[in-house]
């Protein structure tokens, strides 16, 4: 295995605004996201969660401010960052080669890619799929093995949006298995999520971000036992869930 | 025309004969037409891919270029590749005209925008859900026009059987650039026309069911083939 | 991946064996008309010379302008053709040598059994002609600068009409080949000059019929000459004399004589030694 180099976090936004056909997505936000505690982003629909996230990881370029990691990616070295979304974007082909495939893309060499895609799948208990179809799975599986995808290249961040939205209560319990796996590996989960008891089990801290701007930041427990702000008192009983 | 029993029968009749001129024209033009599309589509289809993933100034002017050219008339492509291939012209040393090799080339030339345009649309279509991934994944778009390649490859059968219906069906390129030689590029097209000329109508539309049914019988197999692997993978 | 490496190695290969199976015998391209080809004549003629001399004649028919425009770019290494005045001016502009008189057939008028303007059983095709334009009688004309236009237009100079006043009404210029013009004529009961080797095996008459022939004007010689090497480097000098060689010598003009359609002979060889 290469050299991991230096820690890319922690990862700062300095005065992030986004805008898209006119409307303000996003404003002002400063934020730092630091190695170790696990951060869920919570806000109302539309509060502009997804595209902060989209953001951080490089998928959207900010309108205006600066977004700074502590060491920035190489360019042709396996990425650091990883994301998995709510809808899973699996290929056409085996479950394996949707694991190899990403190996290749990031320049493993090809005698490791197939040991290092079986011991991935077994993470995630899908190790007797790895020949199936990946589009014939059923929905938590196409998301764990998102969830492997992301996870067999060690990332140091891994974004999580709405990866249970979809999904019946068992699949939900072992996806939430998996990210706790992730997390206990060693790398910083940021998620975005709907569900509240989600966020409880997973999280350590919250971001509240409505109508565009981080409105709180606080620890867990205290998010939801004191919310320091009305709209996340608000939001907390149900009142605020749309713009 | 009291001829159609007649067409019918001159169809089975060259079918039953089992003529081998007929043989040889037809294995002339399957080889002709599907060393065309095989070209064609080695090319055309990451041309097509790129267009649809890559975002470079022109890149529209360019599109809409190769739709615009899925109208070039088979007759205009014939003649420039004519007069590109004559001893006259800028690649007369290869000394191909008049040779199988022409009729490859004037096909491969003629299909090229519509296998290019087809898969730019699937390729754009697919890719409005699968950026976001490639992206995140770090895949350049070399990759990931590669990766939709693959995953879109049942669509592309269907546009790559287009291309090769176009192929063997044209006639007024390979007339220009093969010239219609007898046993050396006469093929099925050609032949009809000459038999059209000659007021052989039932013989020219018997040679023109024999083509169709040729073209109907690779369409089945790929059909068949197709259904197969898509159920497959769902 | 080794698979879809597999399959591009497998494309590669067919398109090699479209291509390299141009098999390398000597041959030679001769850039003739429509009427030597679809008469059937060198179907007869060139397997005899084939096997005299082992080399394979490839004949690109075209009409006689084409075809002289073919052997002007230098794309065939003969031609034979129909047409004395822009043969002569082909040889003279230095694009071919040598040219020799072969054979020669004949026109023939083709006319609907109705025959509107009354010129059936006649043998001045000027008359004819003049007859027609004064009937306003449909009247296909190739309109290709082929050698049987050229013909027609000589005909209607000899018998005092200008065609381009009939555009539009009774004389119709189809631009095609000389059996798309005999299609055309058939399906519009119209009159058309027809070279006779064409007309007999041509299938789709209708109620067509010879109504002129036997005119001394209407003998129709035809030439070949070759591409001239000086030229046009490329050409298959040898090969093309020997061809011409062969259809001006005896046993050549023994397969043009011996060639006959439903018992009637088409070509009359003609060549002087």
């Amino acid at each position: 295995m290469r050299e991991p180099g230096p820690p890319m976090l922690p990862l700062v936004l300095e005065g992030i605004g986004f805008s898209a056909g006119g409307r303000d997505i996003l404003s002002g936000i400063d934020l730092v996201l630091e190695a170790g505690p696990r951060t869920v982003i919570l806000g109302p629909n539309g509060a502009g969660k997804s595209v902060l996230m989209r953001i951080c990881h490089g998928l959207l370029a900010p309108t205006s401010g600066r977004v700074l990691w502590s060491h920035r990616e190489r360019p042709g070295e396996p990425r650091r960052q990883a994301m998995v979304f709510q809808r899973p974007v699996l290929l056409r082909r085996s479950v394996l080669g949707n694991l190899t495939f990403a190996l290749a893309v990031v320049g493993v060499p090809h005698y490791e890619r197939e040991a290092r895609a079986v011991a991935a799948l077994g993470r995630v208990g899908l190790a007797a799929h790895a020949r199936r179809p990946a589009r014939v799975l059923s929905g938590g599986e196409q998301q764990r093995l998102a969830l492997a995808r992301a996870w067999m290249l060690e990332p140091e961040v891994l974004f999580l949006d709405e990866p249970t939205a979809n999904l019946d209560p068992g699949a939900v319990r072992e996806i939430e298995a998996i990210v706790q796996s992730i997390h206990a590996s060693g790398t910083k989960v940021v998620m975005v999520t709907h569900n509240l008891g989600q966020a409880r089990r997973l999280g350590d801290e919250v971001v509240f971000l409505d109508r565009g701007r981080i409105v709180e930041r606080s620890a867990i427990d205290r998010f939801f036992r004191t919310p320091a702000t009305a709209q996340a008192d608000a939001f907390l009983k149900g009142e605020l869930p749309w713009h | 025309m009291s001829t159609f029993g007649a067409v019918f029968g001159e169809a089975f009749r060259l079918i039953g004969a089992l003529d081998l001129a007929l043989l040889d024209i037809v294995w002339l033009s399957l080889r002709v037409s599907l060393s065309a599309v095989l070209i064609s589509t080695v090319v055309a289809l990451p041309f097509g891919a790129a267009l649809a993933v890559t975002r470079f100034p022109g890149r529209d002017a360019l599109v809409v270029t190769v739709n615009a050219l899925l109208g070039l008339p088979a007759v205009v492509v014939g003649l420039a590749i004519y007069l590109l291939l004559s001893r006259a012209g800028p690649l007369g040393t290869f000394g191909i005209l008049f040779t199988p090799a022409a009729m490859v080339v004037a096909q491969a030339v003629l299909i090229f925008p519509l296998i290019a345009a087809l898969a730019r649309q699937a390729v754009a279509d697919a890719w409005r859900e699968y950026a976001e991934q490639m992206r995140s994944l770090g895949a350049g778009p070399v990759a990931s026009s590669l990766a939709l390649l693959h995953d879109l490859r049942f669509s592309l059968v269907t546009i790559v059987l287009a291309a090769f219906g176009r192929a063997i069906a044209e006639v007024g390129a390979v007339m220009i650039v093969g010239g219609n030689i007898d046993g050396v590029t006469r093929v099925m097209t050609t032949a009809i026309a000459l038999e059209t000329s000659k007021g052989d109508l039932p013989l020219a539309l018997g040679l023109g069911i024999v083509l169709l049914g040729i073209v109907l019988l690779l369409n089945v197999g790929a059909h068949l083939l197709k259904e197969r692997a898509q159920r497959h993978h769902a | 991946m080794a698979l879809n490496r597999r399959r591009v190695a497998a494309a590669f290969l067919a398109t090699a064996l479209a291509l390299g199976a141009q098999a390398q015998e000597k041959s030679i391209v001769v850039a003739s008309t429509t009427s030597t080809e679809q008469s059937g004549l060198f179907g007869h003629i060139l397997p005899a010379f084939a096997k005299s001399t082992g080399i394979a004649v490839r004949v690109v028919a075209l009409g006689t302008g084409q075809a002289l425009d073919v052997g002007r770019r230098g794309d065939a290494d003969v031609v034979f053709v129909h047409d004395r005045a822009a043969e002569d001016r082909f040889v003279a502009e230095g694009y071919g040598v040598d040219r020799r008189d072969v054979m020669y057939n004949d026109f023939v008028l083709i006319g609907p059994k109705s025959d509107p303007a009354k010129v059936a059983g006649g043998r001045d095709v000027a008359a004819a002609l003049k007859a027609i334009a004064a009937a306003r009688a449909p009247f296909v004309s190739r309109g290709d600068k082929s050698g049987t236009h050229a013909a027609e237009l000589r005909y209607f100079k000899d018998a005092g009409v200008d065609p381009g006043e009939g555009k539009g009404s009774w004389y119709r210029e189809t631009g095609s080949g000389m059996g798309p013009a005999l299609n055309t004529a058939s399906s519009m009961n119209a009159y058309v000059l027809a070279d006779r080797g064409t007309w007999l095996a041509f299938r789709n008459r209708g109620e067509l019929r010879i109504v002129v022939e036997g005119d001394t004007r209407m003998f129709n010689p035809y030439g070949v000459i070759l591409v001239n090497p000086a030229k046009h480097p490329h050409v298959k000098q040898a090969e093309g004399r020997a061809f011409m060689d062969w259809i001006v010598a005896a046993e050549g003009q023994a397969a043009i004589a011996g060639y006959k359609v439903g018992g009637e002979q088409l070509f009359f060889p003609d060549a002087k030694r």
